[in-house]
Order: C-alpha cells, then structure tokens, then sequence
C-alpha cells in the first residue's frame, strides 16, 4: 500500500545470520497518525526488523528513509537522536535512580555544566503530565509497578522528540486496565501525527488498537492488512502460511467430570501467604484441567508457586488424596508427584547450555537423588521418546536446547516432567510467546493429558484458551480467589464479567 | 569399554574445548625441544624417575589439586580466590601440631585437613546461604586464613625433621614422586564422583542456570556448598604438599598467588568462567600448561620474578581467546578478507 | 511527620551509627583516643585507602570490582623511588609518569572487560599479578626516598594547633572526596555510573555511552590507585614491593561499609567516606591494644563480612515491604484512580 508521505520506508532489507536469511527483500512502511502492527511467528523476522530499524543489528542490503531523507542508524542511540524511539517488552530503565532521573538519563538539563535537578524534576512532571499520568518523579523508578514503569518508558521515549515509536511487546506483562491505559496513550499520541509500531502477540489487542497490520513469515513480507476490513481467521491463515479451519473450532472439550464418582485428588484449605494471595480453598480432582483465570498480578503465578513449594505458605493446608501435606521445596512437591512449568521459559525452565537429553531427563534424575545415574541408555529412550511423542523439532537429542526455537523448549520442559509421570501438572502460561501452531499443539496435549488421569492447573492469560481446555474455572482478583464456574457456565464473555464484578 | 567411552568423550565435545590446553602445550614442549632441549632428559636412578619433565609434573601437583576442586567451583558459576591461604592454613595446622605439640603424624594431618575443610564450608555458607558474592566471600577468606595460619605459626616460619611428613611431597611409589600418586587418585576419584553419579550433571546444571535447576528439584544449595567444601579440601591436601617439601613451614608465604594459577588451569582447560560445562582432565593439562610455563621461564635463565607477569600476561591471552567478541572480529575480519578475494 | 528516615539512606545512617558507637566505645577504655591528635592520625594513617576506596567505590557501583589496587601501590611505590633515587628526576615529574602509568594499566583492564566481555574480578586480577611482578622487576629489595622536594612535600601541612597538622596526604584525600562526590551527583557521567551498574542492558538501549562510561571508570580507579600509592610513600617513605598487600579487601570493606551495594546501581561515596574511618578506628585501636597487626586482616575479614550480612537482611526485608508506591492514573475522561 504505497501511500504519499510515509514517515519511515524500508525498502528491500536483508539480513542474514549464519544460516538462516532472517530478512529478504522485506518492504515496510509507516505513516504518520498510524498504529501498524507488525505480526508473525517466532521466527518470521519481527524482531530483526525492529533490530534493524533501531540499530541494534546492521542490515546487509535495503535502504531505510525517515521523512524522505536517508539514514543508516548504527546504534539505539544514533536511531533515538533521529527520531526513532523504542519502549520493550521488559523495562528498559534504571530501577535504582528516580523516575526523573530513567526520564532524562544521558541528556539532563545541566546549567553551568552541572546537573540542574530542580529542572529535571519539574520537566519530568510534565512529561508524565502529557500521558495524564501524576507521580512522584523523585522516587526510585522500582516503587512502582511494572505496567507504572512501562509508562515512564513511553515518557521517555516520547520526550526525546520521536517521530515514531516501536512498541515490542509491551503488554504482555500488563493487566486488562493497564493495557487499557496504554492504548489510552498509545491513541493520544496517535492523534498527536506519531506513527506507531506495535509488536504484539494478543490478536485481541490487535484489532483494538491498530489501523493497519504488516504480516511476515521466514523473513518475507506475507501482507499489508487494513485492520478494519480484516477477519481474525484471515490474519492468522496468514501467519501461518495455510487456511487454518480447525483453529476456528479449536479442541473439543471433554465432558465435565464433577459427575458423581470424580475422585478428589488435592484438597486446599485456607491457604495464603501475605501480599501474594489472600486464603483459598481449592479442590482437584483426578484427571480434571482447573483453570485459573484472573488478571496478572491477580495471584495466578502465586499459586503455582505456593503449590509447588517455590515460595511458603503462612497459613492454611494442603492435603494430598485425603492426607496433609507439607509441601516446603520444589523437591518435597517432586516427591508428591507434583510437576510445574513455570511461567519464565527461559530463566526458569530451560538450562541452556546442556542438551534436550539432559534436559529432558533432569528433574527425574533429580528425584532419583544424585548417587544412582540413569544409564545412558535409558536417557537416550526417555528422550527419544517424548521428541516424538511431542513432535519437538531437532535432529539429535544431543543439539543444545538453547538453539531450538521457543515453542520447542517449551515442549521440552513439558517433556521434562512428563518424564517424571507426575499426578499433578501445573502449566504456568505454557503457550506464551510461542507461534499459534504449537499453542494448538499444546492445548490437545493438555487435553490428552487429562484423559490420561493426570490432573491440572493451568494458567494463561488468553481467555479463549482457558475456555476451551478446562473443565472447571477457578477466577482470581487482586490476590483473592472470587469463585468458580464449571462445565457450560465457562466461557469468555462470562469469566471477564465475573472478574470485573463478581462479588468479593 | 575403551572405545565406547572414547566415543561419548568425544560426542561430549570435550575434543573442541582440550584442543587448546593440548595445543598450549605441545607449543611450549616444541619451544623447549628447540632452545632448551635438556628439558627432556630422564633417567632412572634406585628405580626412581628423574627428569624435568617428571618435576613438571611432580611440581605441578599442588596446582592440579586446587585446580580440581577449581573445576567444580567455576563450573557452578563461582569461584574460589581463598584456595592459596587455606591450603598454607592446612599446612600450619599439620606442622605445628606436630613439631610444637608432638602429635602423631596422622592425627595431625586429619586436623590440618578438617580445618581448610571447615574454611571451604564457611565459604560455602556464605556463596550457598547468604548469597555473597563468591569472588567478595572468598577475598575475605583470602585474607582471613592467611591470618589464622600466621597467627597459629606464632608469625615464623617453622624447622621440622620428620620422614613421614617429608614422604608426602619427596617420596617416591611406582617409580614416581609421591604428589603424582596423589593427584592420580584425586582425579580418579572426582572423576568417577561426578561422571558415574548425577553430580557432575547437577553442578553443570547449576552453573548454567541456578534457577531452572531449583524448579527441576536440584538441591542448588547443597550442590553450590559442597564445591567449596570439596575445593578446600583439594587445597588443604596441596597444602600438606607444599609445606612438608620444603622441610621449613613458611605459611605467611606458603601457596601465596597459587589461586591465579589453579583458576588459569581450570581456564586454560576449557571450564569457561561463566559456568555450565566442565572437563577434568583439561584442568590436568592446564596445569601441565602453566609449570611449563613457568620451568621454562626458569630454565631460560630469567629471574622469579618474571613468571608473575608473564603468567598475568597469558591471562590476558586466555581472555582475547575465549572472547565470544574478540572472536566475532577475528572471523568478521578473516570472512571479509575471503569476501575481497571472491569479489 | 515523625523523624522518619528514607530506606533510601537507611545504610548509610546504620554506618554513621556505628562508626560513632566504636569510637565512643574505645575512647571510653582509653581515654587518649579521643584526642584531636589521634582523630587526625585517624586520615593520616589511611588518607591512601580512602583515595582507593573512592575509584573502587566508583568501580563497584558499575558493578564491576578491581582487585589490582593494592598491587598497584607497590608499583608505584618502588616505580617513583627508583626513578627519584636512581635516576634522580624530579618528583612532580616522577609522579605525573606515576599517574599516567596508572591511569594506562586501569584503562587497558578497561578495554579488556568492556570490549572483550571479560569478567572484572579476573582481569583485575590479572593485573594484580602484573603489578605486583613488575614492582618486583623494578626492585626486590625497599627503596628509601631522600629527595628533598619530596621531603618539602611530605612535611607540608596546615598546622591545627601546636605540633598537629593536616598533612598533604589527608588534604590530597579530602580533596579527592569533594571532587568525586561532585561528579558522582552532578555530571552526566556520574549518573551514567549509576545506571550501567543498575542495569546495563537498559543502559545501552537508552543510548548511554556504555563503553566510554566504563573505560572511564577503570581509567580513574587506575589513577587514583597511583594517586593512593604516592600518597602512600608520602607517609612512609620508602618504595617497597610487598607495600599494600590485602588492599584491595581493605577498599572493598569500606565501600561495602559505606552501604554501597556489590551488586551495582546504589552506591554513597559519603559512606565510603564513613567507612574508611570506622577502619581507621578498628586499626588504632588494635595499636592501642598492642596485638598482632595479622588480628587487622581477621578484624576487617569479620567486620565485613557482618555488614554483608546486614545488607542482606535490608534488602530482604526492603523486598518484602515493597509497598508499591502511589499513582494517579487520569483516565482520558478526567476521573482519577487511585492505586499502583
């Protein structure tokens, strides 16, 4: 869509990494006054893209023109003096100086040569001002919450007289309210002439903010989408190179099992540790997917931490198929045949430098105490045989697990302690950040799982996949546990309603 | 059996990361063979081996003890700057039991050991427990052990005359001076520790990534303890190594600056500073390495002094060369070379 | 509201707090201690740590460490004598080649951890070792300086009072203090050092100048190490090769004491202030009390490693009480909601 004016034009960008083509020939445009999303697989290019447009990665071929001129950024630094500004998914700002001080750092007013503090501070209150925002600047940026520090990132990034701004990922650590607020700014800005890049996982959000929409897959531009005239199923068919009529229906659920006869396997009662979750009772039975929905930062994780013994109960009981137990340590909950996929991949989950093998069979090893090593052998089996239960993609089990791609270390932690044959799985957003093909690959494992008499928690922010795998719906606000939907009563439309007014 | 085990050592990647220890040291034999041929000469004397090549290693004992228990200390993602101080903290408790109070020999050495052990546990308290970081936690034992040895000497050096004591670091078994016996059975036996049980997959685990591995079960804790434990042990024996071969305990000094040499060998034997992945038998070389290095300096005829700088000057060497950067210019800059030639 | 102190600067007043508890506490035994001769020895006995302990104080709060310090006061020592009693240069001339000398060593260890990714703690040891042996090169055996500019230096002071004066060491210390807390708060580097230590992924994608942050760092650590040598043959006269062995942990004890975290991005030079005197208290009252100066190594180690402890304590309890603090959200419409 080749419009008049555009701020930034890319124009044939390549990049290629040792072996892999990462960009090819890619043509990317944004205009001002314009939300474009930017859309694709893991692995589809978005991110070099960015990388390239900012300057932290250099491009082989392609041209790049901001406002009709043309630049060649070699740094965040020299891209930011020009006008182009980026907020990221993790904060990038200085938790230990003030919320002034991550505003105005490496260009603070100075008078006489020395730092003008007085200035800074009043200047940063109008920075917050025009994003309707009212803080105290002086304090250290870490007093404040995460989705509050994602905002004093867009101040600054606005501030810095931005022609445009990149927004990568910034809400998948933010509630609904917090996201609604960005996009309150994010509209603002909008109407203020800005272009604005918004990378993004969430469809949702997607077709709430943007104008238009730039698919790629493989390092190649699939589509430009207007947003408006542009159906859900289109854009993911897109992604994913083929018309997905399954993704539309999504996976049966299975019948609610709270038919008389269900067998209680944990049972909790009053359960809560101070500032992560308010006491709670929750039952599960055998073979049953519980979900737990809720906002993040409702308490979601914390039960799964409380659950695992990652962090301490203060009070209340757990009791495992009628008798009380006392789960201290990730290793007692092991022992009880607990397993949890935690919810950071990548500082949690997987040990990067040693093979899928090793990974694979680690937490097994781990419950077999250290003197008695798995044979050889046998590590080869074990890990041969979840690489193909789960369709991981590698050519050995001896490849690094930190060269496969994220979906496929998530199937390996899976694997992991599906290895361990455990009673009790706790998935802590299984499917975030991965591609939609392996999120669907996940939810039927999920579903399989269950059949196979293994219970589950499981968390996730996206509704829709809550929805569709679990029998019974535990809903949680601001660290309390609000109540519980089962069978027909669970979906969308009424877990969001009741998360917005159920009674307290 | 042989070869099987050949095979997976290799699919370990262990050829990749021993290539280095071995090139080093083959440069620097190569180097003797051409200026310093005498370097090479051995004979057999009461049926004991006599050499420099045999002092080279017979010296390179006390590195190659630290340097084991190094190995594992790194390999969580730590280190160990104390192990100098403890091991002259082994070796002041062993000789002044036994000189000034007339211990028996065993008992003595049991002490002496129990006591670098204890060291190794309060610097694993403090990495393990408190979260100290280890390099902070083992400055401060550097200095604190140098002081307990010195003060438990009565701050001067100790005469002994005793045979058993002498065996340890003058004796000889098989031919061969008593510390390679030594070190032979230490290696064997870490070896078969963290190679036939899951410990050296849990301490490689921990290094690479401490949380995940708290999440699969590990007992982090307890793994990160006991590396320092163990390497104070290793540097307690290097310390009954180095005090009983000079017949006078000299613990204000004895071991001084021999941590830099036990982690150059870990280093220079492909155990990356980062932590993760780690290989035994490249420490032994790069111990090897490093008295190389410093018998050759000494037998080219340059003064003590030198091998300080020299040895601060191959850390250096060690740092371009593991340098995921230093190497990214190198074959940006050979990749580009190509580049010009095709074109 | 009630006299409530910041979290922020709870550390720094617990080691104000201490430093005046040990020196009440001593005094009250000996009774001489608290006389202004002793309270000025306190700077001249340990004016060289103090301008140490300001670069490390630096080099800390980036996050990095430099263990070379102490090595570097030998070399500079016997680098100086040598070329004053050998080859009898000029002192000023000697100690700007002192300074230039140090300041190249703390920048090539700069290169070498910025530009190759090295860990701080092994390069600076590295340059330990290279320190340490060079000074040994120069000279095996102690070096006394009889030069009479150096002389005219060493006895210059400002005169308190009859037969007491601040020396030149301690007005080299002061001035080293005031200078450096003004750049720490008042120049753009001094902030960039606070945020590289805070965090330095975000540091460079704010486009901080990372590299030249750091190089810089090191370069001044190497700088006012030599300056910490000069100062220290300026109180003893002599260069020797085995002068400020364990240094290194004696800076670091200060700057920990100071409530300056290991872990980089909080940091007061007003602390390290504070804590190079509670080390100069520890260390007179141990001549005080005549016991083995090896007591100071084990005194330090201990005194050390309980303020390490104290600071883990702080921060675990700061975590659990992170009360988030308060915000106003405007909604676009005007409403306001409260909450974090």
């Amino acid at each position: 869509m080749p419009e008049a004016d555009p701020i930034l034009s890319m124009r044939r960008i390549s990049k290629s990494f040792p072996g892999v083509h990462a960009l090819d020939k890619v043509d990317f445009a944004l205009q001002r006054g314009e939300v474009r999303a930017l859309m694709g697989e893991n692995g589809a290019g978005k991110s070099t893209l960015i990388k390239v447009m900012t300057g932290v990665e250099e491009r082989d071929e392609g041209r790049i023109f901001l406002d009709g001129r043309e630049i060649d950024p070699h740094s965040p630094h020299e891209a930011q003096e020009l006008g182009i500004s980026t907020v990221y998914q993790e904060v990038n700002l200085i938790p230990t100086l003030t919320v002034a001080e991550n505003i105005f750092l490496g260009r603070q007013p100075t008078s006489m040569g020395s730092l003008d503090w007085k200035k800074m501070n009043s200047s940063a209150v109008a920075a917050l001002d025009r994003l309707n925002l009212e803080l105290n600047v002086k304090r250290l940026l870490s007093d404040y919450s995460l989705a509050v520090q994602q905002m004093v990132a867009i101040a600054r990034a606005v501030d810095v007289s931005a022609k445009m701004l990149i927004l990568d990922e910034p809400t998948s650590s933010l509630s609904v309210e917090e996201v609604e607020q960005l996009f309150a700014v994010m509209r603002m800005l909008k109407a203020e002439g800005l272009g604005i890049v918004f990378v993004t996982h969430f469809l949702d959000q997607v077709f709430d903010i943007s104008d238009t929409i730039t698919v790629l897959r493989g390092g190649q531009l699939v589509g430009n989408f207007v947003t408006a005239s542009t159906t859900r199923v289109q854009l993911i068919a897109t992604m994913m190179g083929k018309e997905l009529k399954e993704l539309e229906r999504g996976p049966a659920r299975v019948a609610s099992p709270d038919a008389p006869g269900a067998e209680s396997l944990i049972e909790i009662k009053g359960l809560a540790r101070k500032g992560s979750i308010e006491p709670f009772d929750l039952r599960l039975n055998k073979g049953e997917v519980l979900g737990l929905a809720g906002l993040l930062g409702a308490g979601r994780t914390e039960i799964a931490n409380l659950l695992f013994g990652i962090d301490k109960a203060e009070q209340g009981n757990v009791s495992i198929e009628g008798e009380e137990t006392n789960i201290s340590s990730p290793r007692k909950a092991i022992a009880e045949g607990f397993a949890l996929c935690p919810e950071d991949r990548k500082s949690a989950g997987i040990i990067g430098d040693l093979s899928i093998r090793e990974n694979i069979f680690l937490a097994l090893q781990a419950s077999k105490g250290w003197f008695r090593l798995i044979s050889r052998k046998t590590q080869q089996e074990i890990a041969e045989r979840y690489i193909t239960m789960l369709s991981i993609s590698t050519p050995d089990a001896d490849k690094k697990i930190k060269e496969l791609s994220g979906g496929n270390q998530q199937k390996a932690i899976v694997a992991r302690w599906l290895a361990l044959h455990p009673r009790f799985l706790i998935l802590d957003e299984p499917t975030r950040g991965i591609d939609v093909g392996a999120k669907m690959e996940i939810q039927n494992l999920i579903l399989s799982l269950s059949r196979e008499g293994i219970s589950i928690l499981f968390i996730s922010s996206e509704l829709s996949e809550v929805v569709r795998c679990s029998q019974r719906v535990a809903v949680l606000r601001d660290h309390v546990k609000i109540g519980e939907m089962s069978g027909d009563q669970i979906d969308e439309s009424a877990i969001m309603h009741y998360i917005a007014e159920g009674a307290r | 059996m042989k070869a099987s085990k050949f095979k997976r050592f290799m699919s370990q990647g262990n050829v990749g990361k021993l290539m280095w220890s071995v090139l080093a040291l083959a440069l620097l034999l190569v180097f003797n063979a051409l200026f310093t041929p005498v370097i090479f000469n051995m004979k057999i004397m009461d049926g004991h081996l006599f050499g420099s090549l045999i002092d080279i290693l017979n010296r390179a004992t006390p590195v190659m003890l630290m340097g084991i228990g190094m190995t594992l200390v790194i390999a969580t993602g730590g280190i160990d700057i104390s192990v100098g101080s403890v091991s002259a903290v082994s070796g002041s408790f062993t000789t002044v039991l036994l000189v000034v109070y007339g211990l028996p020999l065993a008992y003595c050495i049991v002490v002496g050991l129990a006591v670098a052990t204890f060291l190794g546990f309060w610097n694993g308290f403090l990495v393990a427990r408190v979260g100290v970081q280890p390099i902070v936690a083992t400055l401060i034992m550097l200095a604190l052990a140098r002081g307990i040895a010195t003060l438990f000497a009565g701050g001067q050096t100790i005469l002994f005359s005793n045979r058993a004591y002498e065996f340890i670091a003058n004796g000889f078994l098989f031919g061969l001076p008593f510390p390679i016996t030594i070190v032979a059975v230490v290696f064997v036996g870490t070896a078969l520790l963290t190679r036939k049980t899951a410990l050296g997959l849990f301490v490689e685990s921990v290094g690479c990534n401490p949380v995940a591995s708290r999440y699969s079960g590990i007992n982090v804790r307890s793994i990160k303890w006991a590396v320092y434990v163990f390497t104070a042990f290793c540097a307690g024996m290097a310390g009954l190594i180095n005090t009983s071969n000079i017949k006078v305990a000299d613990v204000t000094r004895s071991g001084e600056g021999l941590e830099l040499d036990a982690i150059l060998a870990v280093v220079i034997g492909g155990t990356s500073l980062d932590g993760g992945k780690f290989s035994l038998a490249g420490t032994i070389i790069g111990a090897l390495v490093m008295q190389t290095l410093t018998t050759t300096i000494l037998t080219r005829g340059m003064p003590v002094e030198f091998t300080r700088v020299i040895k601060a000057l191959v850390v250096v060497l060690i740092i371009l060369i593991q340098s995921e950067s230093f190497r990214k210019r190198m074959r940006n800059l050979v990749w580009r070379k190509a580049h010009e030639v095709a074109s | 509201m009630k006299l409530r102190v910041d979290k922020k600067y709870m550390p720094i007043v617990a080691t104000i707090a201490v430093a005046v508890l040990l020196y009440c506490m001593i005094g009250f035994i000996y009774p001489k201690f608290f006389s202004l001769r002793v309270f000025v020895n306190f700077f001249r006995d340990n004016a060289f740590l103090g301008v140490i302990a300001v670069g490390m104080t630096l080099v800390i709060i980036t996050g990095g460490i430099d263990l070379s310090v102490g090595s570097m006061i030998a070399f500079v020592g016997v680098f100086c004598a040598y070329l004053m009693e050998k080859t009898k240069l000029n002192p000023l001339l000697v100690f700007v080649l002192a300074l230039s000398a140090g300041s190249l060593i703390g920048f090539l260890m700069g290169a070498l951890i910025h530009f190759f990714k090295a860990p701080p703690f092994i390069v600076t040891l590295a340059g330990m070792f290279f320190c340490r042996g060079v000074a040994n090169m120069i000279s095996l055996e102690s070096i006394p300086i009889y030069n009479p500019t150096f002389n005219a230096i060493m006895r210059f002071g400002i005169p308190l009072r009859h037969f007491i004066m601040v020396p030149t060491t301690v007005l080299i210390f002061l001035a080293v203090m005031l200078v450096f807390l003004y750049i720490a708060h008042f120049t753009r580097f001094g902030r960039d050092v606070y945020a590289i230590g805070g965090s330095p992924q975000s540091a460079l994608l704010m486009g901080l100048r990372i590299g030249r942050t750091k190089l810089l760092v090191y370069t001044l650590s190497g700088f006012l190490s030599a300056l910490g040598g000069i100062v220290y043959i300026l109180n003893v006269p002599a260069g020797n090769s085995l002068a400020g062995v364990g240094t290194e942990l004696d800076a670091i004890a200060c700057v920990v004491i100071g409530g300056t975290l290991l872990t980089g991005g909080v940091g007061y030079l007003a602390g390290t202030f504070v804590g190079v005197l509670i080390q100069a208290i520890i260390k007179t009252f141990l001549t005080f009390s005549s016991l083995s100066s090896w007591w100071t190594e084990i005194a330090i180690g201990v005194l050390i490693m309980i303020f390490i402890l104290l600071q883990r304590s702080f921060s675990q309890l700061s975590v659990l009480s992170r009360a988030h603090a308060q915000v106003k959200l405007r909604k676009p419409g005007g409403a306001e909601t409260g909450g974090a």
